[in-house]
């Protein structure tokens, strides 16, 4: 970051703009860029999902707007921001709005918090993961309104289950990013990836040590994300649509929006705790080569390292999706059940061995 | 304080996405745990029984493929079958291979419905698209057939409409070659699942006393543990002709109703090989032509004639009156699982109710009629 920053001051001050002004309007920028990028994310993923499901179930998916259906997604958002905003008679109406906003803002700051190359990390404090995990959690805060205020028997329903599913996942979450912290002997994001850099390259990632602790962190998220097989706040066969059944339009829409663009940001924290993150899985990268300027080969290593970022997140998308086209929903209790009897002990003996292994690489001067 | 231990009532329907049509409950919820469930039926009656009386015997006929629209073959086969008594037509052997033969390729299309349906309900929506695939290619069929894709109106007084061509026959002898592997793929997906099995194990166990209090019948019938099937009991067209098994299971639960209803697929490829044997070489007449529906006009008579639909016992009981039936009574399976639904729902959790209602296989336009 401080690099960037260096280089925009440099810039600016080719047409005489102060220091203190570049940074005022320098976080500007990214933040810019974070919403920028989330909003396209969000619109390909839609498309992507819909097109794995169709995959899986042997259709051709979407294919009429435009080419292979790219412009699908675009043209379901101008529609449902063309809809009219239906409110029920009797709700709540100040947290009926609210709702929608305080599940989708909290996803924008998680995405922030988010490192996609050594120096794109626009929030960037020393216990960036547990920010990470504290601010994961508000959505549902939105949800569990949402579900309040329409004053709807099916919605109620619907957020109170969230409520519940949120209250059993935590747990399982922080032991598992405690394990990953201790691996790094470090809470923030960008210092756990970059201790996943190895001389034996994809040997470094925490994948290897943590196997345990990456699938419950895999089926925790997919409980966080109320994706399948944990979707029971909006089982549509059961709720109608849970805690949404109420709304349309817009405020629809920054439903959707908010659960698309966390599933992203879900799965890039866990590839950013297993994965290694933006580390190219070469342990090279080819800007270093092709460009001999310093300035051009940093630039090519950041695009480098933020592919490399995208490509591992949206292969966990993909395996998330994939559960979707697969499992049948888990019932409420089970859920209880599983969390509390299977995961959370799991995450613990987890904890305790990733603590083990730990002492046993310090004493023996490994890695 | 009061308050607290207050039940919530919930109404679910009459337009909810897993009611399979228009059926409401209103469900007393304490928490999730439903309390009592109370079926409110006939949001879809058309007065098909009443139609009937003022309808020539001919021109009620088409009005029968709507009882249930999934088993079309079946309710006209009820009716046909008590015309025929009635007026004492005899059916040619080739036609009533040809009516076996729809109706089990209907059976396989209805309950490849109720699977897909019913995954759906429980939240995996892969399954559907794979028996949507496959009840495409019966529908395929049945259109090249009757040159209807539901409403078929194939059958006729007499035999049916339309002979066989051979080229459907082709047709027919390769989907039930592939079908097999299509069912081990659905089991692959589903049987071994262990969330569908957590789902369904043990969930809405309908006793056999129950059932035979309530009077299921059909599948639902058989995976309480009764083995019987009308097909075997009393075997009418040429069943006892034919060589197949009949599947039932103890335990009445929710998984035992999906079993039967798998082992049921497999029971019926078996019949249509064997008719389609029996058509290739029949030089039958497919249609006794000497009948002349139009003109049909019977004395006072009564008859029932009972079918194993895909949901259980159909019957039909016509009472003649001349030109017209003096009335036409419809006994269907689907009726008596919506009335045993209550029993079972009873302590079952909110998400139960789909497991267990889709498990009973119920069509609404079947219930009211």
């Amino acid at each position: 970051m401080n690099y960037l920053l260096s280089i925009f001051i440099d810039f600016f001050a080719n047409f005489g703009i102060p220091k203190e002004v570049v940074y005022i309007i320098f976080p500007i920028i990214p933040f810019c860029i974070v919403a920028a990028a989330l909003i396209l994310v969000v619109l390909v993923l839609v498309l992507v999902e819909r097109k794995i499901l169709a995959l899986f179930t042997q259709r051709k998916g979407p294919n009429r707007v435009g080419f292979c259906g790219i412009l699908q997604t675009v043209a379901d958002a101008v529609k449902l921001l063309c809809k009219e905003n239906i409110e029920p008679n009797v709700t709540d109406r100040i947290l009926f709005s609210l709702a929608p906003i305080i599940a989708f803002v909290p996803v924008m700051v998680c995405w922030g918090i988010i490192p996609f190359s050594s120096e794109f990390d626009f929030i960037s404090i020393s216990v960036s993961s547990l920010l990470f995990a504290v601010i994961a959690v508000i959505p549902v805060i939105g949800v569990i309104l949402a579900g309040y205020s329409s004053n709807n028997k099916y919605s109620l329903i619907g957020s109170v289950r969230s409520a519940v599913q949120v209250i059993s996942y935590e747990l399982p979450i922080m032991f598992v990013i405690l394990s990953v912290s201790i691996l790094a002997s470090s809470l923030n994001i960008k210092d756990i990836i970059l201790s996943q850099t190895s001389m034996y390259q994809v040997c470094g990632w925490y994948i290897f040590p943590c196997f345990l602790g990456f699938v419950i962190l895999f089926v925790s998220s997919l409980a966080e994300l109320n994706r399948c097989p944990f979707d029971l706040p909006e089982a549509e066969s059961e709720l109608v649509a849970g805690y949404n059944t109420e709304y349309s339009g817009m405020r629809f829409a920054l439903f959707f929006l908010g659960e698309y663009a966390m599933l992203f940001v879900s799965s890039a924290f866990i590839t950013a705790l297993f994965f290694g993150g933006f580390l190219s899985p070469f342990g090279f990268y080819i800007s270093e080569k092709i460009f001999n300027n310093n300035v051009l080969a940093q630039i090519g290593i950041y695009f480098e390292q933020a592919f490399w970022f995208f490509i591992k997140s949206f292969l966990i998308v993909f395996l998330i999706m994939w559960v979707r086209a697969v499992l049948p929903r888990l019932k409420s209790s089970d859920l209880l059940k599983f969390s509390w009897r299977i995961l959370l002990p799991l995450s613990i003996l987890n904890f305790i061995y990733i603590c083990l292994f730990k002492y046993i690489v310090m004493i023996g001067g490994l890695k | 304080m009061t308050n607290l231990f207050k039940t919530m009532e919930i109404n679910v329907g009459p337009q909810h996405p897993s009611t399979h049509g228009v059926l409401r409950l209103i469900l007393e919820l304490d928490g999730e745990i439903i309390k009592s469930c109370k079926p409110v039926v006939g949001y879809l009656h058309r007065g098909i029984e009443k139609m009937a009386e003022n309808r020539s015997y001919l021109q009620y006929l088409p009005i029968v493929d709507r009882i249930d629209y999934l088993g079309g073959f079946f309710n006209s086969y009820a009716y046909c079958d008590c015309i025929e008594h009635l007026a004492e037509i005899d059916v040619p052997d080739k036609a009533k291979y040809i009516r076996v033969l729809c109706m089990e390729l209907n059976r396989i299309a209805s309950h490849l419905l109720w699977l897909g349906t019913f995954m759906l309900d429980l939240g995996a929506s892969s399954p559907l698209f794979y028996c949507f695939r496959d009840r495409e290619r019966i529908l395929h069929i049945f259109e090249a057939l009757t040159g209807q894709r539901m409403m078929y109106n194939y059958f006729t007084f007499g035999g049916v409409r339309f002979d066989i061509p051979s080229d459907i026959i082709d047709k027919i002898s390769v989907f039930i070659e592939d079908m097999p592997e299509c069912i081990n793929d659905y089991e692959n997906i589903i049987t071994d699942n262990p969330i569908f099995v957590s789902r369904c194990k043990s969930k809405g166990i309908l006793t056999k006393k129950n059932a035979l209090q309530y009077s299921i019948t059909g599948p639902n019938l058989r995976a309480s543990g009764v083995n019987l099937d009308f097909r075997k009991s009393n075997p009418y067209l040429v069943y006892d002709r034919l060589n197949f098994d009949v599947s039932s299971d103890i335990s009445g639960d929710a998984f035992s109703r999906y079993k039967v209803r798998i082992f049921e697929l497999h029971s019926s490829l078996k019949i249509v090989e064997q008719c389609i044997s029996f058509i290739k070489n029949s030089s039958d007449e497919f249609l006794n032509k000497s009948v002349k529906p139009v003109m049909l006009n019977i004395d006072n008579a009564e008859y029932t004639s009972s079918v194993e639909s895909p949901r259980g016992l159909m019957s039909c009981t016509v009472m003649a009156g001349g030109k017209n039936p003096y009335r036409v009574k419809w006994r269907t399976g689907s009726y008596y699982a919506v009335q045993v639904l209550p029993e079972l729902l009873i302590n079952a959790e909110l998400a139960d109710l789909m497991a267990i209602f889709g498990s009973l296989d119920v069509i609404l336009p079947e219930v009211d009629k």
